[in-house]
């Protein structure tokens, strides 16, 4: 045996300079200041819409018909709309339909969509191909018409919200995730661990899923603006929650007749809406940076 | 078993001890649908590993060394596909089992292990070191999750990986291709398989690490009375180690004996010619190397006529006019596939 002679050769390298994954994740996430903004935007974002009832002056669902359509005054920060109801308050609390709407439905989707694209490129085939034309008519449809129709026929309310989102935005996540198993699974590692006696079911969670999580993670950030968005829209088109529910396109729906009086009712709204957007974005960027595995081990 | 690589028992265990056949492959052929025509990689491989045997598999990039290891497993994915023959492994044969069912699966890893190339890809860059390493061990012993770690410590340790305890933490990108292959190879044994399939392992290192990994090879699977198949293009790195050696060439095993008698007395013109294009050290100096003209065959839509034709010095009437000719015995346990007698010229 020279065992011993080749630790003696091979022991230098472990002075080689290690750093941490983590570490190296928060330094390029935080790199840039624009990302933190982001970061703060929604954390507040997050608070608001957990201590909602404790953030809102007013309640949002009941208002004083004398105070209708008040501009805004130390009373009413925001002003109130044509029911007397605190613009301040609706916001706060159409913050929290907002993210659950969001969290939600991109949860569903994501989980659906990630099962069907794994087994869709694992197996390939007949099989991968039947679940890839299905999702792929499914995006050739306009995703806001689908959940239109969908909550036409399920009726309106949140859930339905959801699963029409949900549904709409299930085939995005299995294109990428078909794409991402059919490159993963050709590697080495795939074959090596076959070799060891690993089934498929195996192969798939251990091996192919945690190699595709970065990827996943960052459309997942980036959709979330859009779903939220797409609420948005849907409730501002008279789908979606209902009122009295707090709904932020259902606020600017409802402002828009009296923009040039109280352009608040509709503004501040769709600013919240935009900055919400605009900040999932943003974090999705950055998560992608700092996932980036071409990255690893550089910076 | 004699443990010093270069002794003149080393070579001769096999007549030292009777050794029982633990692999028999009978007639393999693998080939693949492609768009220009059926691919041929193996076609119609025979061949035996006995127990505890280092086996050489030698032959150039594309004759199908990886795939007929890769039938073995039945690692096989489409589009290609076994077309015949056999694969006794411990009585049975493994080619009756699918691909997938868990029979196959019981003997990969557990039974058979493989070993592969690219040390620098054959690891999940997402998974740690231990994490990889208890998944076998779970998977075929049973083990719990502190036996598991445990063992895997004690197989780096074994396999040189200085502060075992520490690394098994470690993800694959801590470590560099040498100590990568090291892992493998632990990994390989940690189920204690009867084979040990190793493709190519030293190919993509460098020479000092090869000449390490090699020899560690060979103490491992002598501690775990392990046989061992090295499959390389390089008959340099069989030399030491190989107790036999199967040299192939297009899908076919052209020559086969002892390690021994391959180097002393080559038979195949291919054999010859791979001998000649490697420096050797007990020879005279100024010898020059001299590179097999040619390239390998394309195996689409192979001529029946043998396929070292093209490139062969010793060509015969015979050669052009009947197909590829089947092994022949020329000495005891010394088979060639050829019709001319390269021993005269």
């Amino acid at each position: 045996m020279n065992l011993e002679n080749a630790t003696a050769i091979e022991g230098f390298e472990e002075t080689a300079p290690r750093v941490s994954e983590w570490r190296r994740f928060w330094r390029v996430f935080l790199q840039r200041r624009i990302v933190i903004f982001g970061l703060v935007v929604l954390t507040l974002l997050v608070i608001t819409a957990i201590f909602a009832e404790g953030l809102a002056p007013y309640n949002p669902y009941k208002g004083k018909m004398i105070d209708s359509l008040q501009q805004p005054s130390s009373t009413y920060l925001l002003g109130t709309d044509i029911q007397g109801r605190d613009t301040l308050s609706r916001l706060i609390f159409g913050a929290r339909t907002a993210l659950l709407v969001g969290f939600v439905t991109t949860i569903i989707a994501a989980v659906f969509g990630t099962i069907l694209g794994m087994i869709a490129g694992f197996f390939s085939g007949i099989l991968g191909m039947i679940i890839m034309r299905i999702m792929d008519a499914l995006m050739g449809f306009p995703m806001l018409l689908l959940a239109l129709i969908l909550s036409a026929v399920l009726g309106g309310g949140i859930q339905n919200v959801i699963i029409a989102l949900g549904v709409a935005m299930v085939p995005g996540y299995a294109r990428v995730m078909n794409g991402l198993t059919l490159s993963l699974k050709e590697n080495d590692y795939v074959l090596a661990e076959r070799s060891m006696g690993a089934n498929n079911w195996r192969t798939m969670l251990r091996h192919i899923f945690p190699n595709s999580l970065a990827p996943i993670l960052v459309l997942i950030t980036t959709q979330l603006g859009m779903v939220i968005l797409a609420e948005a829209s849907l409730s501002f088109l008279g789908i979606g929650i209902k009122p009295p529910g707090a709904a932020w396109g259902a606020m600017v729906n409802a402002g828009y007749k009296y923009l040039s009086t109280n352009p608040v009712l509709s503004f501040a709204p769709g600013l919240a809406i935009m900055l919400v957007v605009f900040a999932f974005q943003l974090v999705g960027d950055g998560l992608r940076d700092a996932l980036d595995p071409r990255l690893r081990g550089l910076l | 078993m004699p443990s010093t690589p270069g002794s003149e028992a080393y070579y001769n265990v096999r007549k030292d001890k009777k050794m029982t056949e633990l692999l028999k492959v009978n007639n393999l052929v693998t080939q693949f649908k492609t768009e220009s025509g059926l691919v041929k990689a193996v076609d119609g491989v025979t061949y035996h590993i006995d127990q505890q045997e280092i086996v050489g598999l030698v032959g150039e990039s594309g004759c199908g060394k990886s795939v007929s290891q890769l039938s073995v497993m039945q690692l096989i994915r489409a589009p290609g596909e076994i077309a015949a023959g056999e694969v006794i492994f411990e009585g049975d044969n493994l080619l009756k089992y699918h691909a997938n069912g868990p029979e196959m699966r019981a003997v990969r890893g557990a039974k058979i292990a493989m070993i592969f190339q690219e040390p620098m890809t054959s690891l999940n860059p997402v998974l740690t070191i231990g994490q990889q390493m208890t998944e076998m061990l779970d998977l075929h012993l049973k083990m719990n999750r502190e036996a598991a770690r445990d063992r895997a410590v004690e197989l780096l340790g074994m396999v040189g990986i200085p502060g075992a305890e520490n690394r098994i933490d470690d993800y694959p990108h801590h470590f560099s291709g040498g100590m990568r292959q090291r892992v493998m190879i632990a990994m390989g044994l940690s189920c204690n398989p009867r084979m040990l399939i190793a493709d190519e392992p030293t190919t993509a290192l460098d020479v000092t690490t090869q000449a390490q990994l090699l020899e560690l090879m060979k103490d491992m699977v002598e501690k775990f009375r392990t046989s061992l198949v090295i499959v390389t293009h390089n008959l340099g790195v069989v030399a030491r180690y190989a107790q036999r050696i199967y040299v192939m060439y297009a899908g076919r095993i052209v020559e086969t004996s002892t390690t021994k008698e391959i180097f002393a007395n080559p038979c195949h013109p291919y054999t010859i010619g791979l001998l000649k294009s490697i420096p050797r050290l007990d020879e005279e100096e100024g010898r020059k190397l001299i590179p097999i003209d040619g390239l390998p065959p394309n195996l689409i839509n192979m001529p029946p006529t043998c396929a070292f034709l093209p490139r062969c010095s010793f060509r015969v009437d015979r050669c052009t006019k009947e197909p590829w000719p089947p092994l022949a015995e020329v000495s005891p346990g010394h088979y060639v596939s050829c019709y001319a007698n390269t021993k005269e010229k």
